[in-house]
């Protein structure tokens, strides 16, 4: 196990160095001259030139990857364009406001998931198999920021509710826009979830289906074993070593979604950063958070394959 | 050619065995004919190229007819869908955009699809050092989240429709090339394969008249599935303001237009999104029924 996990380490370094190479590559392969680009269509020649000399585009190309790597190991990824602060500051805080929309999208898509897809399995064929399976369908499907702008009109800008309804008026219980409370927090978590729960929903499915049928579960029936027992303690406990791949997957899938949904309900993390940069074509902080989110997506790989080997150690990643 | 000869040739054709590829497809096509929910997506599909090809012809207003002073009513008789902050029909204009939701699934897929394959096939064929290199190569793509991967192109390239296709079909090759590769090597330790060596066949000829042929299934769903998320990036894109640029119908950016009226006029956002929804069911529904039929161990 432990040789793997140094093996598997070492297989990410070619990797970390590809992804750095094509970061780095980004602003040069933009057509035209960055600086120029950066500066603005009209600015002034000396600015121009004092761009160039602040990011070191007059250094040859493998002089400049270089310094890049050099800095960045050091956690210098440069300095924003726009606000002149350093590209790791810009992100700090940020950072965290997308971890955190990610991992509760995460658990609540595996909440979600696990229920609807042991359920579906479970009753097979039935009324709730089939209505089950076509909303996880449905939550596949949708766009994450059209649900979004949908979970605004009906849950924050609110529906007016019939007057023989008791209690409540209206459905305006959260907010629109931010991060932090609760009510801010549901909207955003529930939009980028969504997809997920779905995916994984249709994984445990059809993984508890493949194991249901085998013959130790057959046995485990015949032996006398409660139904209730033979699902969760045999059936899905085996059936998740699939899944787990499928929740790694989805969360490196869930960084990118932070972007339009963080767009949707104006969240100030790292999605919404890179858009804002994007159009202020501000590079050193695009490229910046590219890096910071590749390179969170490749930790978080690892650390599924690792859990993958662990969970099932017959198999042999090799 | 004389009768004895012509004789022979007939003969030969009677008894020439059925080509399994062929009864395989009939299978295929019979298990997918049970399958309602693909067939529902298919015929789905089929509508809405029929929608794209001649729907145009067909509209009430033209998509960018600007009518300030009926902007941002709600569906009617004379408006079904309603109109946006400029007036314009939405009805109309989702017709018209239905082209470019499929030209850009469909193109992105197409020229993804093909760049992974030729990798793929490559990798799994050569194996060794080209193997790795390319695989490598692909790990690298894979390493970033594929809707940031094409943000990413699109920001070095510029925002256009043309250039979100690029995008979309450059972070979706790894996938394509990933699956062709283990399907390479499984079709290639067969022992037709070593036959058609040992019978001098070039490895071109191999590749494209022995292994393609029989991997073309976990392709084709692949494809099917691949253009339903090809799809939701790309209106991504556009809702970002980095694809479509105004004023054209492109439903991701008409949803984009639509965020800002949701407190009065919340149709503008909602019907671009149910097309988009639809679109990308229909693929899906398709793709899960390829899936299945193409699976051996599904009864028919």
């Amino acid at each position: 196990m432990f040789k793997f996990i140094i093996r598997r380490i070492i297989q990410t370094i070619p990797v970390l160095i590809g992804v750095s190479i094509l970061v780095f590559s980004m602003m040069h392969l933009v057509p035209g001259d960055p600086a120029q680009i950066m500066a603005g269509e009209s600015a002034p020649k000396e600015q121009v030139e004092n761009i160039r000399e602040r990011l070191g585009l007059n250094d040859p190309l493998p002089v400049q990857y270089f310094n890049y790597v050099k800095d960045a190991v050091q956690g210098d990824l440069g300095n924003s364009m726009r606000s002149g602060r350093d590209v790791t500051t810009e992100i700090g805080a940020r950072f965290w406001v997308t971890l955190e929309l990610a991992i509760y999208s995460t658990v609540l898509a595996v909440f979600v998931g696990l229920i609807v897809g042991v359920i579906s399995a479970t009753k097979r064929y039935s009324f709730a198999d089939t209505s089950l399976m076509i909303i996880a369908l449905f939550g596949l499907s949708m766009p994450n920021f059209w649900l979004g702008l949908m979970l605004i009109q009906w849950f924050a800008i609110g529906i007016d509710l019939p007057s023989w309804v008791p209690f409540i008026n209206d459905t305006s219980w959260f907010k629109p826009s931010g991060w932090g409370s609760f009510a801010q927090v549901v909207l955003p978590v529930v939009t980028l979830g969504t997809a997920s729960a779905a995916i994984i929903a249709r994984m445990t499915r059809s993984s508890m289906l493949d194991v249901i049928d085998q013959d130790y579960i057959r046995t485990a029936r015949a032996k006398g074993v409660k139904e209730r027992v033979v699902i969760y303690r045999h059936a899905l406990k085996n059936a998740l070593i699939p899944v787990v791949t499928v929740v790694g997957l989805q969360f490196g899938g869930l960084l990118g979604g932070a972007v339009l949904t963080e767009s949707v309900f104006a969240v100030n993390g790292m999605g919404k950063l890179i858009i804002d940069s994007i159009r202020a074509r501000d590079f050193p902080v695009v490229q910046g958070t590219i890096l910071v989110v590749a390179l969170l997506f490749i930790f978080v790989n690892l650390a599924v394959d690792i859990t993958y080997r662990y969970l099932n150690k017959r198999i042999d990643l090799d | 050619m004389s009768q004895s000869t012509e004789h022979i040739e007939n003969t030969r054709t009677v008894i020439k065995p059925p080509n399994p590829r062929f009864k395989n497809w009939k299978i295929v096509y019979r298990k997918l004919k049970k399958n309602k929910s693909a067939m529902v997506g298919g015929f789905l599909i089929l509508f809405l190229i029929i929608v794209a090809i001649i729907g145009p012809y067909f509209t009430p207003y033209a998509p960018s007819t600007q009518d300030i002073l009926n902007k941002l009513q709600s569906p009617s008789a004379d408006h079904w869908l309603g109109t946006d902050n400029f007036g314009r029909d939405i009805f109309s204009r989702i017709i018209h955009g239905t082209h470019l939701t499929l030209i850009v699934g469909f193109f992105s897929v197409l020229l993804g699809g093909a760049a992974g394959v030729l990798i793929g096939i490559t990798a799994g064929y050569y194996g060794g050092r080209i193997d790795s290199i390319l695989m490598r190569l692909m790990d690298i793509l894979l390493a970033f989240p594929s809707i940031l991967l094409a943000l990413a192109i699109v920001t070095v390239l510029g925002g256009s429709l043309q250039n979100v296709i690029i995008a979309v079909a450059i972070s979706s090759v790894p996938v394509f090339a990933r699956i062709v590769r283990g399907s390479t090597l499984s079709v290639k330790k067969l022992e037709y394969i070593d036959a058609m060596r040992a019978l001098g066949a070039s490895d071109a000829r191999i590749i494209f008249k022995h292994i393609f042929p029989n991997i073309t299934s976990p392709i084709i769903v692949q494809a099917t599935l691949n253009i339903a998320t090809a799809i939701l990036s790309a209106s991504g894109l556009s809702f970002l303001g980095l694809g479509a640029q105004p004023p054209q119908p492109e439903w991701g950016a008409m949803l984009s237009d639509g965020r800002n009226f949701l407190y009065n006029a919340p149709h503008v956002a909602l019907f671009p999104g149910l097309a988009i929804v639809l679109v990308v069911l229909a693929f899906n529904m398709l793709g899960d029924g390829l899936r299945d039929a193409f699976d051996p161990k599904t009864k028919e």
